[in-house]
């Protein structure tokens, strides 16, 4: 399953990255390097083998559904790249 | 020896009987800093008036006779991805080069409550991506024992700060290898706690269920008191696990006759630098010595844990890593319309590697490849997983080498990211399987230290903490120091 330039590309647009020709070039080349060596996992039958996405036994940690003091909003914008009437600014979208 | 060079209990000790005070601690370290980190380079940001105001908080509590905790004026640095309300935490990236974070980590605030003194922040590899500092967007690091050398990575900055004096102790995190392996480089111990005894409250995401946070310290002893302040359940973090903490210095016995210590043989693959293996052998025939009972045991899927992990934790990479975006927090390239902002944003923000495993991890879960690459992953996931449940009925503790190499030169491996991997070979089954495990200086191969790893069961920390103990204590390679030239 080797990967192409046009499906590094397409993975570069849904990771919302530009990469330059010669990125594209490299990373085409070291994807397929790495892919390669992955398929070693092809050698185990997994058929029957449930998945581990965490590894400890916890299942939906709930609290209280009461109102708690959060982040004051002052705060949470003071990172912003720009923020406006106490709101995140972005470029225009519609 | 020099205030810089003693461990945390013995300046703790120092500290009680009011023989120095924490200002004059403080100040040795930061001198030690000033002569140093221009051929180390271990931090990213130093906060020199914030560490003499802590000082002298504690040095007043003292004075006023308050009962203190033994970590109370130590000098300690923190990995910059660990949120420091206040002070700028980069993840040695671009995307957040100048950021301050609203809020401090859970762990932060711990040992602010038991009075440490933070000296600064210390460099890594961007994002915690990587197993030899490099990829640092600011200036690599170099290893004390040998300035050519890499420290490992990529808490890198932080154990070569431990090793050259320039911090008493650190706190690192932990992915795939990145406190044990730059502890095995650097010649200190560090450990990875069991996925959950840490909260991961304020350290800025890598992957998700593998990371966790642990201590960079100059010995066991030292690693028991930092771990004693930074485990237990934290609301905040909804995978911390909710059960007592024991006393970790309760078990600094010396004591393992009729411990059972596994091998497991795949730790010792052909290929792997001799010298290694040699010291790592000898350091179990050590034990064995202090009457533990030493068997070979087999982990079948060990081979199996590196790809399955270069899936598993790029894919929860390119998803954590989605949040930067512009809009937040952190850089923003303006682009003629928002998506155009948010691609030069990202591709302006992020270094190669970091792109590379975002790349990898998308591919990896998107549509027609999830199955393929991503939900396999998580299968062998399982039988590492198993391998090491097996292995645990028959023993108490597994000893293997913590990586295979010593430290090796900066830019050998810069160019190959598959042979970097490779080098986080014997750590990354740990994090895959959420177990705990120690690295500890165990010798020295050409001048440059060799560290031992002990894994152990789950939120077994106590054991590990008094095997590595019990072998600290019949040998003095904790107690070396680098000569730096200074």
């Amino acid at each position: 399953m080797a990967i192409t330039l046009k499906e590094v590309e397409h993975v570069a647009l849904l990771a919302r990255l530009y990469l330059s020709e010669e990125e594209k070039q490299a990373y085409t080349q070291q994807l397929n390097s790495i892919l390669e060596y992955m398929q070693k996992l092809n050698e185990l039958d997994t058929a029957a083998v449930e998945p581990t996405a965490h590894v400890l036994p916890l299942k939906n940690v709930l609290r209280d559904d009461e109102v708690r003091p959060g982040l004051p909003r002052e705060k949470a914008l003071a990172g912003a790249p720009e923020a406006q009437d106490g709101q995140f600014k972005v470029p225009r979208v519609v | 020896m020099e205030l810089y060079y003693l461990t945390a209990h013995e300046l703790g000790d120092l500290l009680q009987r009011k023989e120095v005070s924490a200002r004059e601690v403080a100040e040795s370290f930061l001198e030690r800093l000033e002569t140093v980190d221009v051929k180390v380079r271990a931090y990213l940001t130093v906060t020199p008036e914030k560490a003499l105001e802590q000082a002298a908080r504690v040095d007043a509590a003292r004075a006023r006779g308050e009962n203190l905790s033994p970590l109370a004026g130590v000098p300690m640095a923190l990995k910059d991805n660990l949120c420091t309300e206040g002070v700028r935490t980069t993840c040695a990236s671009k995307m957040l080069a100048e950021w301050v974070p609203p809020y401090s980590a859970f762990v932060v605030r711990r040992l602010e409550a038991e009075g440490a003194v933070m000296l600064g922040k210390l460099n890594m590899d961007e994002f915690a991506m990587g197993s030899s500092n490099e990829n640092s967007r600011f200036y690599p690091v170099h290893n004390p024992w040998d300035l050519e050398r890499v420290p490992g990575g990529s808490s890198g900055g932080a154990t070569a700060a431990v090793a050259a004096g320039e911090a008493c102790y650190a706190l690192g995190s932990d992915t795939g290898g990145s406190i044990r392996q730059p502890a095995s480089f650097c010649g200190v111990v560090g450990m990875k706690p069991t996925y959950g005894r840490v909260s991961r409250f304020g350290l800025v995401a890598f992957a998700s269920s593998l990371d966790q946070i642990g201590p960079i310290t100059r010995d066991v002893t030292d690693c028991a008191l930092v771990l004693q302040a930074i485990a237990g359940h934290d609301p905040y973090d909804s995978t911390s696990a909710n059960l007592p903490v024991p006393d970790y210095r309760a078990v600094l016995t010396g004591e393992i006759r009729g411990l059972k210590i596994g091998i497991p043989k795949e730790y010792f693959p052909e290929g792997m630098e001799g010298e290694v293996a040699r010291i790592v052998k000898r350091a179990i025939g050590r034990l064995s010595d202090l009457g533990a009972i030493c068997e070979e045991v087999s982990l079948p899927h060990t081979e199996y844990a590196l790809p399955a992990y270069y899936l598993v934790a790029p894919a929860e990479a390119s998803s954590n890593l989605a949040r930067y975006d512009g809009v937040g927090f952190g850089l923003r390239v303006e682009g003629n319309d928002i998506i155009d902002m948010y691609m030069r944003t990202r591709s302006e923000g992020f270094g190669a590697e970091v792109k590379r495993r975002i790349m990898l991890g998308t591919y990896a879960l998107s549509s027609g490849y999830y199955d393929a690459y991503y939900l396999k992953a998580l299968k062998v996931r399982t039988l590492i997983r198993r391998d090491f449940e097996q292995a645990f009925k028959r023993f108490d503790v597994l000893a293997t080498p913590t990586s295979p190499t010593v430290a090796f030169r900066l830019g050998e491996k810069a160019g190959d990211p598959l042979a970097m991997y490779l080098s986080d070979l014997f750590t990354i089954p740990v994090n895959m399987a959420g177990l705990p495990a120690i690295s500890i200086p165990c010798g020295f191969s050409q001048g440059l230290p060799v560290g031992l790893q002990l894994i152990g069961k789950p939120f077994d920390e106590e054991t590990l903490l008094r095997v590595a103990y019990a072998f600290e204590q019949n040998t003095d390679y904790h107690r070396r120091r680098p000569e730096l030239g200074v």
